[in-house]
């Protein structure tokens, strides 16, 4: 308890690169309390009763909304979705316009799922509103990178000296980013795993591993975290094909025998079984991929509360 | 009970020594066993941090008298607390732990200082939310007075009259690392 700053006063979360180590260790122990809310008999608190939670999607996603709603939900909170296809900015309105227009009706928390880097940035700086990232473009996606940690911490006990491996698509990929921040912070040692094209050198000035060969990988490992291949961000020149990613990088039973008993096998999800994963592995004693969509809740719940929860004027 | 004391220093002024507090929570755990005939059905929940504390050593005193043990449990009240958007920063909060179910059981709640009588109601909200006591209860080391709701507790330490203004200071020994006391600070102290 040492360590942990007092208080919490961010009214934003916009990535785990602005965070310090005490600062990622409140959200966690903050998650802890949250997480027995499920398991009361009234799974439903009055946190944040009165307050207006603006799901702003601009970028298509199921489960991360679906947890952030049902997070705002059980914190009382009202709730608004909004998707692309369903809004103005569609029509031509800008970020900016549309912020107003949500604070126009008084909207105390604006949780943003965006295709550019920095949207959220842009925001907050322009809103009273607190703003979450829920994920933009290749640069953050915090809290899937806070409960990724929360899961390793609650299955491991700790984080730091921990080997974890992230494999796949780390160019492309914001989960990436905000693991490689926060585990760095809390004193793990990262490597990347995957094709060059998908995993340049230049990562290693952040202070991780970078790996062409997973098999050399998989025996020191703690945690593997497995990325979904994004066929939607794909180009040619990056990706030879799946079946050449299957044979190189994909997560086969034969390989995972290379694993030590103990080591975590996670997956963000979706998981696109048989390519980065097998199929059985993904439901198998060492996968903890669902423990993770339940650790989602918990970790929104406590992000929606310490950032909604303050005074933003 | 000693006497009051003030140190020349900070101008506190003592309320509790070590010895004071330890007979005070002493003739709670008394009061609570004489009003409470079934002591299997109790639950001494404390709100953290010293209520947790004072929970465990009221219990301590039970046992120690009746020879029977004293079931504990914390209850944390920060989200259930009715000042959402008005602080500038957000202490963590803590699991409750409490031995469930709670229906039939009679629960105590242990705070450190009454005050306005928010705390206690937040407290009794999170309760609800694990079930429906047969009777709860509320036990404090200090009454302050300048209650803002309907709420009265069962079990007091002691009736300090302070002014709305004047802070009440209170150390234990395992969560400070300070001796065991109570003292009252005037404004700006």
């Amino acid at each position: 308890m040492s360590s942990q700053p007092q208080r919490w006063t961010r009214k934003d979360l916009l990535g785990l690169r602005e965070l310090s180590a005490e600062e990622i260790n409140f959200v966690l122990e903050t998650a802890d309390a949250f997480k027995q809310v499920g398991t009361r008999e009234v799974k439903k608190v009055p946190a944040l009763q009165g307050k207006t939670l603006i799901n702003l999607f601009v970028e298509p996603s199921t489960r991360t909304r679906t947890s952030f709603e049902l997070a705002a939900k059980r914190l009382s909170a009202d709730i608004v979705n909004i998707s692309a296809s369903a809004s103005s900015l569609t029509k031509g309105e800008t970020l900016k316009d549309t912020a107003r227009v949500l604070e126009a009706n008084h909207a105390d928390i604006i949780v943003l799922r965006h295709s550019s880097a920095g949207a959220p940035q842009f925001l907050a700086s322009r809103v009273g509103a607190s703003v979450i990232n829920a994920g933009d473009g290749a640069h953050e996606h915090p809290t899937q990178g806070l409960l990724d940690l929360y899961t390793i911490r609650e299955k491991r006990g700790a984080i730091a000296d921990l080997h974890v491996a992230i494999i796949g698509d780390i160019l492309f990929s914001r989960v990436a980013r905000s693991n490689i921040f926060a585990l760095l912070k809390m004193g793990a040692r990262v490597t990347l795993v995957g094709p060059s094209t998908l995993v340049p050198r230049e990562f290693e000035q952040l202070g991780v591993k970078v790996s062409h060969k997973l098999e050399e990988v998989l025996p020191t490992a703690d945690v593997v975290n497995l990325l979904r291949i994004q066929h939607e961000r794909q180009r040619k020149e990056y990706f030879p094909g799946l079946g050449e990613y299957i044979r190189f990088f994909g997560l086969t039973k034969e390989r995972a025998k290379l694993l030590k008993p103990d080591c975590l096998i996670m997956h963000p999800g979706p998981i696109n079984r048989g390519v980065e994963i097998d199929s059985e592995l993904a439901d198998g004693a060492q996968s903890v991929i669902l423990d993770q969509v339940t650790n989602g809740l918990a970790v929104r719940m406590a992000v929606l509360y310490l950032c909604g929860g303050i005074a933003t004027s | 009970m000693s006497k009051t004391r003030i140190t020349k220093e900070t101008g506190a002024i003592r309320i509790f020594d070590a010895e004071a507090m330890r007979r005070a929570l002493r003739r709670i755990a008394h009061e609570i066993i004489e009003r409470n005939r079934d002591l299997a059905a109790l639950i001494l929940a404390g709100i953290p941090a010293r209520g947790v504390e004072l929970a465990r050593r009221i219990a301590a005193d039970i046992e120690a008298i009746e020879k029977v043990g004293v079931a504990t449990g914390v209850i944390d009240v920060s989200m259930h607390r009715d000042d959402v958007g008005t602080r500038t920063g957000l202490p963590v909060v803590r699991a409750s732990q409490l031995p469930l179910p709670l229906e039939q059981r009679t629960v105590v709640i242990v705070d450190d200082v009454l005050f306005t009588g928010r705390t206690c109601r937040a407290a009794m909200d999170a309760l609800s939310s694990f079930g429906r006591p047969a009777c709860i209860q509320f036990a404090a080391l200090i009454d302050r007075g300048h209650r803002e709701l309907p709420i009265r507790p069962d079990f007091v330490g002691k009736n300090l009259p302070t002014a709305r203004a004047e802070r009440v200071r209170v150390r234990l020994e395992n969560i400070d690392d300070e001796p065991d006391g109570v003292w009252l600070l005037k404004p700006n102290e």
